[in-house]
């Protein structure tokens, strides 16, 4: 009996896919896009056979933003990169891998969806939340991952502090206004998707600053009925960029498929796919389409008010810089 | 086994197994020394706390052991099956579940192999052989277990990575090490290289050299004298290394993460789909997989416990518990 099951076994586990793609690219990405490509990656691969007639495999790596950027600086074989934050993709150009202009090689920033920093509340939302200041009173438990390590929860930290310095007009009042947010937060988490499963698996805390996308998702997966996603009235606008890593694609001969890939983003199926995950869309028709999906949140990009990503990351996140400072006291 | 060994005096062993190595060796053969203490221990002699005592301590023990180990074996089994067998199979049978499988199998294929090969070589250069620098290498062979997994991955990171010292060199020959097989095998080699050698060093020593002395004499080569004696004497217990070593390199995450670069279908291991899955809300594939590696646990247990009595009934006992790590 055993003897007839094992080779049974042993080929089905072996049997690896005898199909092989004309074009393999490697998609290295963060934390929270699995759905979202998962879904484009198969409207690309199909839209790219009927026009081509070539087939098109596309491997997914996900990971923290950062993480995922020092892989590829080491030597993982990234045809392109889809990462959370444009700091990342400038530590990979540092190196060499990407050309040093790579934002401006597609439209938008390099930035084909967006997001923005929402509140995710229990339902009812029995503490009232409904804006930023909400989130410093007494009593108010806020989870968000870890700035230093994660690059969803720098846009947290931004969206609170762009709040913050507009409200009461000075840096300093700011900086106490984070500081005061981050004495609510009892847990840390490393990656974005930590913070998520803290909060709605484990049922610590009574708000979870979230990308808009995510807080869609964990609402569809876990049930309307237990979670209520706030919109604030202002907060940053998130723009994941993406690019083709130069090096890696000249030297594999994938460079004409890889960019064929992030144009895909641009067409109206693309940004459909974004919509559809509720990403937001950067093209005006569909976005006026899917204009009841999104709340009305007036958006301030980080190029306003903190002078682009490099700035932002040395000035906040660095060694000794304000969210150390903050952190210590 | 004869009783031959038992006059004579073991090489003094190394630090980390001490002791009880030499204790058992008397002019009694080595089953009695070993039964001895054993009727000493017998549980009625200890018995000297009042009932009560005895009950709180024993309740103690028990729920210490059902909270941390029998109830999160139960959670993993029923999260894994919380939504029937059909979703646990269709689970398990995702090409990404399978191809996570296996790459587990054939890494732990690779690493058990060459342990073998070099955990049985170096048992054999420490506990046969004197040389300056033994101390050091028995150190060294060691190291992997003092040693965070994470640091071991990040070793390889900074020697074969595209920044790191053999970087540009594999780049420029197109040899991909770092991300994709060769190296989740070689920090999977490097987690579990203690695991043979150290539970043949100690047997070895004790054993001695005086069957492969009498055996040269009598006109063996040293292949011959290797295969035909020392080999035979050791085999329960290489068995319970490469038993050890296997279930680890299957179970190992933290070295294995750093290298694998997450690459879906490709480069992720039994342990690295878990976490994935988990992360993406699949809580019963999640399950389902974290399942098998359970159930390699409990074979693991179960097949380790036939070998610690055959090891007992031989003598062929390692000193040193490596199943602590």
């Amino acid at each position: 009996m055993i003897r007839r099951i094992l080779p049974l076994v042993a080929g089905l586990l072996w049997a690896s896919s005898a199909f092989a793609a004309d074009y393999t690219l490697l998609n290295v990405s963060y934390d929270p896009t699995r759905e979202l490509y998962a879904d484009f990656n198969k409207a690309f691969a199909a839209a790219y056979q009927k026009e081509n007639g070539k087939s098109v495999e596309i491997k997914q790596s996900h990971g923290g933003s950062g993480s995922q950027a020092r892989a590829v600086i080491d030597g993982l074989q990234a045809d392109v990169v889809t990462l959370a934050l444009a700091y990342d993709i400038d530590a990979i150009a540092a190196k060499g891998l990407v050309a040093p202009d790579w934002q401006k090689r597609l439209s938008q920033n390099a930035s084909p969806y967006t997001s923005t920093i929402v509140f995710l509340v229990r339902k009812g939302n029995p503490k009232a939340i409904k804006d930023w200041d909400d989130l410093i009173k007494p009593g108010v438990q806020v989870i968000t991952p870890n700035p230093k390590t994660s690059g969803g929860a720098r846009w947290n930290y931004l969206a609170a502090w762009g709040f913050a310095e507009k409200k009461f007009g000075s840096p300093d009042k700011a900086k106490k206004f984070v500081a005061d947010l981050f004495k609510n937060v009892p847990v840390l988490d490393t990656g974005a998707r930590g913070s998520t499963v803290t909060f709605v698996e484990r049922d610590v805390g009574d708000v979870l600053l979230a990308w808009e996308n995510e807080a869609f998702l964990a609402q569809r997966e876990f049930g309307k009925g237990k979670f209520e996603i706030v919109a604030p009235p202002s907060s940053i606008l998130a723009e994941p960029p993406i690019s083709v890593v130069d090096k890696v694609a000249d030297k594999k001969g994938t460079r004409a498929v890889a960019e064929a890939y992030l144009k895909y983003w641009y067409t109206k199926e693309g940004q459909e796919i974004a919509t559809r995950n509720s990403y937001r869309p950067r093209d005006a028709e569909i976005a006026k389409e899917h204009e009841k999906s999104f709340a009305k949140v007036e958006l301030f990009t980080i190029d306003d008010v903190f002078g682009g990503w490099t700035k932002a990351q040395k000035d906040h996140f660095g060694e000794g810089g304000i969210f150390d400072q903050i952190y210590k006291n | 086994m004869s009783t031959q060994t038992s006059f004579v005096t073991p090489v003094a062993p190394l630090k980390p197994y001490a002791s009880t190595a030499g204790a058992a060796v008397s002019s009694l053969s080595r089953r009695e020394a070993r039964e001895r203490p054993r009727a000493i221990a017998s549980p009625k002699d200890f018995r000297t706390e009042p009932g009560p005592v005895r009950f709180v301590i024993v309740a103690l023990a028990v729920s210490f052991l059902t909270i941390f180990v029998v109830l999160p074996l139960v959670v993993v089994f029923a999260s894994a099956l919380s939504k029937g067998f059909g979703a646990y199979f269709a689970a398990l049978a995702e090409p990404e579940a399978l191809s996570a499988i296996r790459l587990t199998l054939m890494v732990a294929a690779i690493s058990v192999g060459l342990n073998l090969l070099f955990g049985v070589i170096a048992a054999w250069a420490i506990a046969k052989f004197d040389f300056p620098g033994k101390t050091f290498l028995v150190t060294l062979i060691d190291l992997p277990f003092s040693v965070s997994p994470v640091i071991s991955g990040l070793v390889f990171v900074l020697l074969f990575g595209a920044q790191g010292y053999w970087g540009t060199w594999l780049q420029a020959h197109n040899i991909h090490i770092l991300f994709a097989v060769p190296g989740i095998a070689l920090a999977t080699i490097f987690v579990t290289f203690p695991f043979v050698a150290r539970s043949l060093i100690p047997l070895m020593q004790e054993q001695g050299t005086q069957e492969e002395e009498a055996a040269i004499s009598l006109g063996a080569s040293g292949l011959q004298t290797f295969f035909r004696v020392t080999l035979p004497n050791i085999k329960w217990g290489l068995l319970y290394g490469v038993l050890l070593c296997n279930a680890r390199a299957m179970g190992e995450f933290g070295a294995v993460s750093v290298v694998s670069g997450h690459i879906r279908g490709e480069t992720n291991t039994m342990p690295l789909l878990v976490e994935i899955l988990y992360n993406e809300y699949q809580f019963v594939a999640s399950f389902a997989i974290a399942s098998l590696l359970a159930m390699l646990a409990l074979i693991t247990l179960v097949v380790k416990t036939v070998l610690e009595r055959r090891l007992d009934d031989e003598g062929q006992i390692p000193r040193n518990d490596s199943s602590d790590h």
